[in-house]
């Protein structure tokens, strides 16, 4: 009998650096942080500004989030998420109208009852609205992303004009419920008050989609179905009513992102979906189509991003997502937190 | 001659090859079968819109890629000719200057945006596109210094292409059956035969072996690249050339035009109809374009016609007449488009193949 040779691995220790890989994204956001303060060089104006940014960056997140992960349950890719955005936006902002009474006092409580009553009548809109999208006019065209695109873009055409035809061509100008006008002031800088409240809901959103995408039963379908469709389905679960569920709910976060976009702007138009779309485009795909965690900090990166360029040189805050695209796609190809499919 | 003509890509169907045929003998005499500014002017848009179809019909029936940008390249080539014939001066070197620059532009623009998006996967095309474009257009609208902003480019052509230039006057008196001969008339016919080229060159790409390679990686991308060919390589490829017609389409357009502007030719409008008319027409047929686009722009005339006949019908019910309103024609083009993806992929011109 031979000797077995003589064998002796080295352990390579993990460097820093591939310690640090998978954490690098939600790095980039303070970074980022510190880059502005460094490029605005006045704590007060970099307060407000941060907090725009990270508001902002709240509100794209909870309209994106929807699209992203029906992209990864199911490879539908859906160009007419932005009209979920516009319905909810209208129909939410036309409840707060009704209720003129309760968003003119200057009650805490009654103006977010009112706000609260405005949320649930889009999120229902836009859920009932997902729903009927998903049985005309996605179904039919499962597993072509050519029809995909296609069909989809047309919904939301029609969904744009449908608008136009219910509440006017002209855009609706508003002003927010009594007590979220105004803004804190801390030491020199002013913060206004409801960028504060969309961070808070954009926080308790993220926090929510966690908990149920890690800690339930429920989200641990999804995220397998994500990574392997086909086995899921093997294992008995029925994915398309999974399916089905993910894309109403995702129906429902654009909406609720819509009323939030629209109190942001105080002002909306039928074809705000539209350019809330491109947005919610760029961070998708930076963020990693199919990744909820990829698609928030995506998010945020955007929100700063824009908010920082506009203060330290206005020309050029219209190309800085076009660039930060770049940037992130040079630097990871597949966006920033990949989704592996098992395949 | 006429197969070599149309690189062996014949109608293969006896009506489609009367309907082109009728379609090719309107346009060609147009100014003498029509005559009228209207009439010509819709020919001139049909010729056009042909060309600029047909390019996107390369990358989206051919290459089953999806863009939208495709108004961006468009654009770029109309701006290129504006903005040359305004700073070179009026003449026929500044209008080949801009274009041709305006072509390589567009080319040079796609190849970036092709190989950042199309090396991962073709989906990040589209919304890469949809999001530069608009980028583009907002940019064109701000820098008002260089483009003219909403306002757009009033520019001048060479003189032999005006109204006031006549010509033939020892000939045939300067009129021929009763058509001025003047620079207009030859404006339209620099419009037609340089779209008939193009048309041409653009039915001669497809059915080379690249084009051939391209309907594969449309079929199965995984297994054309398990064949052997670069899959990324022919989509950037396709994806530059389908740009740099665009680019000369828009020049041609702003030629007829003599102005550019954001709403002419870069807004998102035009590329709605653009995808219209490719898929009226039939994907993955260059006929299609012909068909879809002559279909497009004559029901444009007429329809809007007929929407607010139906609209002052409905008068006095509820939402109906706002439904038929003119200005909300894009609705019923999104439900016809809905339509025609799902049960009339083909178009027009795969219906008529198959009923062969």
């Amino acid at each position: 009998m031979t000797v077995a040779p003589e064998h002796a691995p080295t352990m390579a220790r993990t460097t820093l650096r591939d310690r640090l890989a998978p954490y690098a994204p939600f790095l980039l956001v303070p970074a980022l942080a510190v880059a502005g303060f460094l490029a605005v060089q006045n704590p007060a104006s970099w307060l407000t500004l941060t907090v725009s940014g990270l508001a902002m960056g709240m509100m794209i997140f909870i309209m994106a989030s929807g699209l992203t992960l029906v992209f990864g349950l199911m490879d539908v890719i859906n160009f007419g998420h932005g009209a979920f955005v516009s319905v909810g936006a209208f129909v939410g902002i036309s409840v707060l109208l009704a209720l003129g009474q309760m968003t003119g006092a200057p009650s805490l409580g009654l103006n977010l009852l009112a706000v609260l009553a405005a949320v649930l009548a889009a999120m229902t809109a836009t859920a009932t609205m997902g729903w009927a999208f998903e049985r005309v006019i996605v179904k039919p065209v499962y597993g072509n992303h050519l029809s995909q695109i296609l069909v989809t873009m047309g919904g939301l055409i029609i969904a744009e004009q449908l608008i136009i035809v219910l509440w006017g061509p002209e855009e609706i100008y508003f002003t927010r419920p009594e007590t979220l006008k105004g803004a804190l002031t801390f030491g020199d800088a002013a913060i206004e008050k409801y960028r504060l409240v969309a961070v808070g809901v954009g926080l308790v959103v993220f926090a929510a989609m966690r908990f149920v995408l890690r800690r339930t039963k429920i989200g641990l379908i999804v995220r397998a179905g994500v990574q392997n469709g086909e086995m899921v389905a093997a294992l008995g679960y029925r994915l398309r009513l999974v399916f089905v569920g993910v894309f109403i709910a995702g129906s429902a976060l654009a909406g609720l992102g819509g009323v939030m976009w629209g109190l942001y702007q105080e002002v909306i138009t039928a074809h705000m979906g539209n350019q809330a779309m491109i947005l919610i485009f760029i961070v998708v795909i930076i963020g990693g189509l199919g990744s909820v965690e990829g698609c928030f900090v995506g998010a945020l990166l955007v929100g700063l991003l824009q908010n920082y360029i506009a203060f330290v040189e206005p020309k050029l805050a219209l190309i800085s997502n076009i660039a930060l695209m770049v940037a992130i796609l040079m630097w990871r190809p597949m966006g920033m937190i990949p989704v592996v499919k098992a395949k | 001659m006429i197969r070599s003509l149309l690189s062996g890509d014949m109608p293969r169907s006896k009506f489609l090859g009367a309907i082109l045929l009728v379609i090719l003998i309107c346009l060609a005499f147009a100014p003498f079968l029509f005559p009228g500014v209207r009439t010509v002017d819709t020919a001139a848009r049909i010729c056009i819109f042909v060309v600029l179809v047909a390019s996107y019909d390369l990358l989206l029936g051919y290459g089953g890629i999806v863009s939208f940008a495709h108004t961006m390249f468009f654009g770029i080539g109309a701006y290129g000719v504006a903005l040359s014939s305004t700073h070179l001066g009026r003449g026929f070197d500044s209008l080949i200057i801009g274009a041709g620059l305006g072509a390589i532009l567009a080319a040079a623009l796609a190849l970036v945006i092709g190989l950042f998006s199309l090396r991962v996967r073709a989906i990040f095309f589209a919304m890469i596109t949809l999001a530069v474009a608009s980028a583009v257009a907002v940019l064109v609208s701000q820098i008002s210094s260089v483009t003219g902003g909403e306002d757009g480019l009033t520019f001048k052509i060479p003189r032999e292409l005006g109204p006031a230039f006549k010509f033939g006057k020892d000939l045939f008196g300067g009129e021929l059956l009763g058509v001025k001969l003047n620079g207009k008339l030859l404006t339209y016919y620099l419009i037609f035969g340089g779209s008939l080229i193009l048309f041409l060159t653009l039915l001669r790409i497809v059915n080379s072996p690249f084009g051939r390679v391209l309907q594969a990686i449309r079929e199965n991308d995984f297994r054309a690249e398990a064949i052997g060919y670069r899959v990324v390589i022919y989509r950037v490829t396709a994806t530059c050339l389908s740009a740099a017609v665009a680019a000369l389409a828009g020049s041609l357009y702003a030629i007829w035009l003599r102005y550019v502007g954001p709403d002419t030719t870069l807004s998102m409008e035009i590329m709605i109809d653009i995808l219209l008319m490719v898929v009226i027409g039939g994907m993955g047929t260059i006929y299609g374009a012909v068909i879809g686009a002559t279909l497009f722009v004559l029901a444009q005339n007429y329809l809007q016609n007929l929407m607010s006949g139906l609209s002052s019908m409905t008068e006095g019910l509820p939402i109906l007449p706002e439904l038929f309103s003119p200005d909300r024609w894009l609705l019923w083009l999104g439900v016809l488009f809905i339509l025609s993806v799902y049960f009339f992929p083909t178009g027009v011109v795969g219906r008529l193949r198959g009923q062969r």
